[in-house]
């Protein structure tokens, strides 16, 4: 079974993000780009479906800043191939419609029998990039993904919808799914790997010309939520707060102390 | 009058979910400020004793292809309904659909979609969403112009009881060819497993996130659950990584919970958390970082370390 990973790199949410000048993306120059973290479940996914059933696992990515350290990683981690679509704004805020354009453009050369990627990412405001990749393609789709077994020309999904509620089903390959979760968490891989890889495999660059998209969704304006006044922050050491939360729990009358 | 507002009914079993009765009273009052009327998409096996909420007309889709779920399928009825109705906008949730169906019905509609709205207004035949990015971190105004545009909305965004009110709308069945041809095919729809935790039941909930770190570190806050007699929730990450079984997670796609009170350590506060525990009598938060959106909805917040904090809870009320 051939495998597509499509992988993107996304700004570190663990960081603070500040707006730009204009108000209208954030402010990329001062911000540490890591893989979607949706993105690792789904190659961890595509790894463990080909150490069960065999094939290959090729990761693609757009040029963006610091994916060259995520598609190593990737091959550190078990992936084949490394490939990555040029032609995009690698400053830019490339939006889920340019995105997925430029991959359906590349997949159609590229014929796999499976394509697996997160099931969002945090700024993916057009679209979550599975279902739109299927809809240029015409290949059947799922989302919320947390279980992927092939069967010959199908494959059987199980689906995690609202509250829990599992939906199985099964969808004729090629299909396009945006994985929730992978049967085991994403494994890791040792930096020395990942040097060991980059002298080992290749990326492979391929240049995309620019997509026609159809209508987008302007962003006019990006700010921080206004502050509702939120919590009362409670002072002091550990001890000190502690005190406070259990006089708090006490007034409930949850505990007794 | 035209149909302005398309709201998909989002039920798969049971009963229909709040989310569509808080988008039928959103839907009802764009429709409005647009002239036109509000239509609701049912589309299952077996549908026509739902209630239709707020809605002028009801598109109805029954086939039994649609007793189980499948995305293509449900996808290519949710399309022969839009077509029939034509509307000018769209609404979906994140928690289901919108997720699953909203990006590829407005890419191959070649429609402008903006994805987790919490807000919707109209200016003039614009509609402009107010979308949650960044982890909740970021909010961003977005412009929609063309049709239909297609909109998915975070669940718990408006209130439900609007669009509960009941009329009695024209029911127009749409016939839809070739379901069972969409290259996907629905099995079975399982509900999630009981067992014996049961983290809605508790009136103290002591839940962990991503902070805590590794599988390890759980310990620290499992006993601090286990001195105060209460089961350990957990977010998302914690689930996916393994750490904890499923039905211990809060959010979204886990249980919805109502504590009287909720200790909410080292969670950030994603709007997927958010959405299972807002509505908590008092939530206390343990975040080092001071701008995690979880104090946004705390009520009593502290940046101290959780690894400081809890050995001191435990102690206290251990006794």
């Amino acid at each position: 079974m051939n495998i597509v990973v499509v992988v993107r790199q996304l700004a570190d949410l663990v960081e603070e993000l500040e707006v730009n000048a204009e108000g209208t993306d954030i402010d990329r120059d001062f911000v540490k780009f890591v893989a979607n973290e949706w993105d690792e479940a789904a190659l961890e996914e595509a790894l463990c479906l080909k150490e069960t059933v065999g094939g290959t696992v090729t990761v693609v990515a757009l040029d963006e800043p610091d994916v060259d350290q995520t598609l190593w990683t990737a091959a550190a981690k078990g992936a084949d191939r490394l490939v990555k679509l040029t032609g995009n704004d690698p400053d830019g805020w490339v939006r889920t419609r340019e995105r997925a354009a430029r991959v359906a453009a590349w997949l159609r050369d590229n014929q796999p029998d499976l394509v697996l990627t997160g099931v969002q990412a945090a700024d993916d405001v057009d679209g979550q990039t599975a279902g739109v990749l299927a809809a240029m393609l015409g290949w059947p789709h799922a989302a919320v993904v947390v279980g992927v077994e092939p069967d010959g020309s199908q494959v059987t999904v199980t689906q995690e919808l609202g509250g829990g509620t599992l939906a199985i089903s099964t969808l004729r390959t090629p299909a396009v799914l945006g994985i929730q979760a992978a049967r085991q968490a994403p494994r890791y891989a040792p930096i020395s790997r990942i040097r060991q890889a980059q002298q080992s495999t290749p990326i492979e660059e391929v240049g995309v010309p620019e997509p026609e998209v159809g209508a987008l969704a302007t962003v006019r304006r990006l700010f921080p939520p206004p502050a509702k006044g939120g919590a009362q922050m409670l002072e002091g050491s550990a001890a000190e707060v502690a005190e406070q939360i259990v006089e708090i729990l006490r007034s409930k009358g949850l505990v007794r102390a | 009058m035209a149909v302005a507002v398309l709201v998909v009914s989002e039920r798969l079993v049971g009963e229909v979910p709040d989310v569509t009765f808080e988008l039928l009273g959103k839907g009802k009052e764009l429709a409005t400020s647009l002239g036109g009327e509000l239509g609701v998409a049912v589309i299952g096996s077996g549908v026509g004793e739902l209630p239709f909420g707020a809605a002028d007309v009801a598109y109805v889709v029954d086939d039994p292809v649609l007793s189980s779920y499948a995305p293509s399928v449900f996808e290519r009825a949710l399309r022969a309904v839009v077509e029939a109705a034509s509307p000018s906008v769209v609404l979906m949730s994140t928690g289901t659909a919108g997720i699953d169906l909203a990006a590829s019905l407005a890419a191959s509609l070649g429609a402008p979609m903006a994805s987790y709205a919490i807000d919707l207004a109209t200016e003039g035949e614009t509609i402009v969403a107010t979308s949650q990015l960044y982890g909740g971190k970021l909010l961003a105004e977005v412009a929609l112009e063309g049709r239909p545009a297609v909109v998915s909305v975070i669940p718990g965004s408006f209130p439900a009881d609007a669009g509960r009110a009941g009329g009695a709308p024209r029911i127009e069945a749409v016939p839809v060819a070739g379901l069972g041809e969409a290259g996907a095919q629905g099995m079975s729809i399982r509900e999630p497993e009981a067992t014996g935790v049961d983290i809605t039941a508790s009136d103290l909930l002591v839940s962990v996130g991503r902070g805590i770190g590794s599988k390890e570190n759980l310990e620290l806050v499992q006993e601090l659950a286990d001195v105060l007699k209460v089961p350990l929730a957990a977010s998302r990450p914690i689930i996916d990584q393994g750490w904890l079984p499923k039905p211990h997670q809060v959010g979204k796609s886990g249980k919805k919970v109502k504590p009287a009170v909720y200790l909410a350590l080292g969670i950030s506060g994603a709007p997927e958390h958010l959405e299972g525990m807002r509505s908590a009598g008092t939530i206390i938060a343990c975040n080092t970082d001071p701008k995690a959106p979880i104090f946004e909805v705390a009520h009593y917040g502290t940046t101290v370390d959780l690894f400081d904090l809890v050995p001191e809870l435990t102690e206290r009320l251990g006794g």
